[in-house]
């Protein structure tokens, strides 16, 4: 029972390449807990020194921007597809 | 361009070298162009400039472009407007409108879109696109057409009908079912695909750069000085946020004197108005809205340069205020009554903005004031409901007969 996160192309020097990576699924914040596990290196990328998100970067579940949501504690479940992109575009 | 060096991360300060980037790999902060300031003081003068072309390419010394690469449909030098009649209404004294309705697709657009197709023209794209609420998608058309690059333009598919019409006759027109963040982020997803230009994406950097010249020319138009408080209409905050910059570039290479600080307030709509919300709240965490509001040029939800336009209004000790759609429309009959200049809701919220301002005393008489008026009302008819007086027979009997009372208080005596 997975999640699946997709890797911003900027990122996926850090995944190997991937652009999709498979994780556990769960809360959000475990999901991305369980992602920067993997890839120690991409924990640094996309959360602050917190442990919060990153002021610029946009989390998307199913779709939906998490700050709709419950942000990391909106639920993931199996086969949801989660989006990690730069928030800096449009305007 | 004699002077652009770097893009510069604005959050953890990274360098990249110029190219088709618009965020920080590391930090995803957004990067910023930068320059040789000391270089453009030496070589840049008032006189320089004011020798150069009608349009905002006279101050090309300050834009991150070169010579040879430009899509210029004559963007800029839009006329600024005593507004001593509107002025009156309000119980303010020293009132100017910057009528940027008056650029070559109608709005402030064409300012940042000459400047991101120069830039893609330079890098080589042979086709580009953007994320638009109507507006940007007209001017990215249209000089895609005139530089001879193919264009595709996102827009959400409930956008206003002239704006759909404008570009279609220019470009391709991609219709998203979905609101302006939906595509936005649609546009994002495919620039990873897609080998293109993307106005407000790849060429970001360099595109917010173009809005810096509605602050020059104000400058300029005010005989090389500064105002005292300007009226910023807030979506993106993009605009907000440049006109602040280019205001602090010209003291900076001493194109006018250091003796005032511009004041900058935002303007936004009540539907939405996520930088007037946290702006109310003492906040710098500026919550994603659902917009609803007649003002869709203004319709973004999530504000990438949010962040950044709050805290350039708090620096300046200005001001963000939301208006209701109802205070839009009253606004546009306002301005086209007593100035007559007709605008589209989007200049509407800046008009309502400046009453609700000038009401509370944040915008008071002493103050030399600025607005800018970004959007022609063309664009937007369907939201005034205005019609003509009276229909008459083509003969002097038959207009006295339906006019009546009215046509006689105009007889010549």
């Amino acid at each position: 029972m997975s999640a699946v996160v997709k890797i911003p192309t900027s990122l996926r020097g850090l995944t190997g390449g991937s652009s999709i990576v498979e994780v556990p699924e769960g809360r959000l914040g475990e999901v991305i807990t369980n992602l920067t596990d993997t890839y120690p290196e991409l924990g640094e990328r996309l959360l602050d020194e917190n442990g919060n998100l990153r002021r610029f970067v946009n989390v998307f579940v199913a779709d939906d921007d998490i700050r709709f949501l419950e942000g990391l504690e909106t639920k993931v479940s199996d086969g949801q597809v989660v989006t990690i992109l730069p928030a800096v575009a449009g305007g | 361009m004699i002077s652009a060096t770097s893009l510069k991360c604005r959050e953890c300060a990274r360098t990249y070298d110029p190219g088709p980037l618009y965020f920080c790999e590391w930090c995803f902060g957004p990067l910023e162009v930068t320059y040789d300031y000391d270089r453009i003081a030496e070589v840049v003068t008032r006189e320089s400039i004011e020798e150069g072309p009608p349009s905002l390419w006279r101050y090309a010394d300050l834009l991150p472009v070169s010579r040879s690469a430009r899509a210029d449909l004559g963007a800029g030098l839009t006329p600024l407007i005593k507004a001593d009649r509107l002025a009156e209404e309000l119980g303010l004294t020293d009132l100017w409108i910057k009528n940027d309705t008056l650029n070559p697709t109608n709005s402030f657009k064409d300012r940042p879109v000459t400047v991101a197709l120069s830039k893609a023209v330079e890098f080589g794209f042979k086709t580009v696109a953007c994320a638009s609420t109507g507006n940007l998608a007209n001017s990215v058309a249209a000089h895609a057409a005139h530089a001879g690059l193919d264009s595709y333009v996102f827009v959400p598919h409930d956008i206003e009908p002239a704006k759909i019409v404008a570009a279609a006759i220019l470009g391709n027109v991609v219709e998203v079912e979905g609101n302006y963040d939906e595509v936005n982020r649609l546009c994002v997803e495919l620039h990873d695909t897609y080998e293109w230009g993307f106005a407000n994406i790849n060429l970001r950097p360099y595109y917010a750069e173009g809005s810096k010249t509605i602050a020059f020319e104000t400058a300029e138009q005010l005989g090389w000085s500064l105002p005292d408080h300007v009226i910023v209409p807030v979506a993106s905050g993009a605009l907000l946020t440049k006109v602040k910059k280019g205001f602090d570039e010209l003291v900076r290479v001493g194109l006018v004197p250091d003796d005032r600080q511009v004041r900058v307030s935002g303007a936004q709509a009540e539907g939405c108005s996520p930088v007037a919300v946290a702006f109310e709240n003492g906040s710098e965490d500026i919550r994603p809205q659902k917009p609803d509001t007649i003002a869709k040029s203004l319709a973004i939800g999530d504000p990438a340069d949010g962040f950044y336009a709050l805290r350039a209004v708090r620096k300046s000790g200005g001001a963000v205020a939301a208006v209701t759609d109802e205070e839009t429309v009253d606004a546009i009959r306002l301005l086209a009554r007593t100035e007559g200049i007709f605008t589209e809701p989007a200049g509407g919220v800046t008009i309502a903005t400046l009453v609700k301002l000038a009401a509370q005393g944040i915008v008071n008489a002493s103050e030399r004031v600025v607005a800018y008026v970004t959007g022609h009302g063309l664009k937007t008819p369907e939201v005034v409901d205005a019609h003509a007086l009276a229909r008459v027979p083509a003969n002097v009997a038959g207009f006295q007969e339906v006019l009546g009372e009215r046509a006689v208080r105009g007889e010549k005596e």
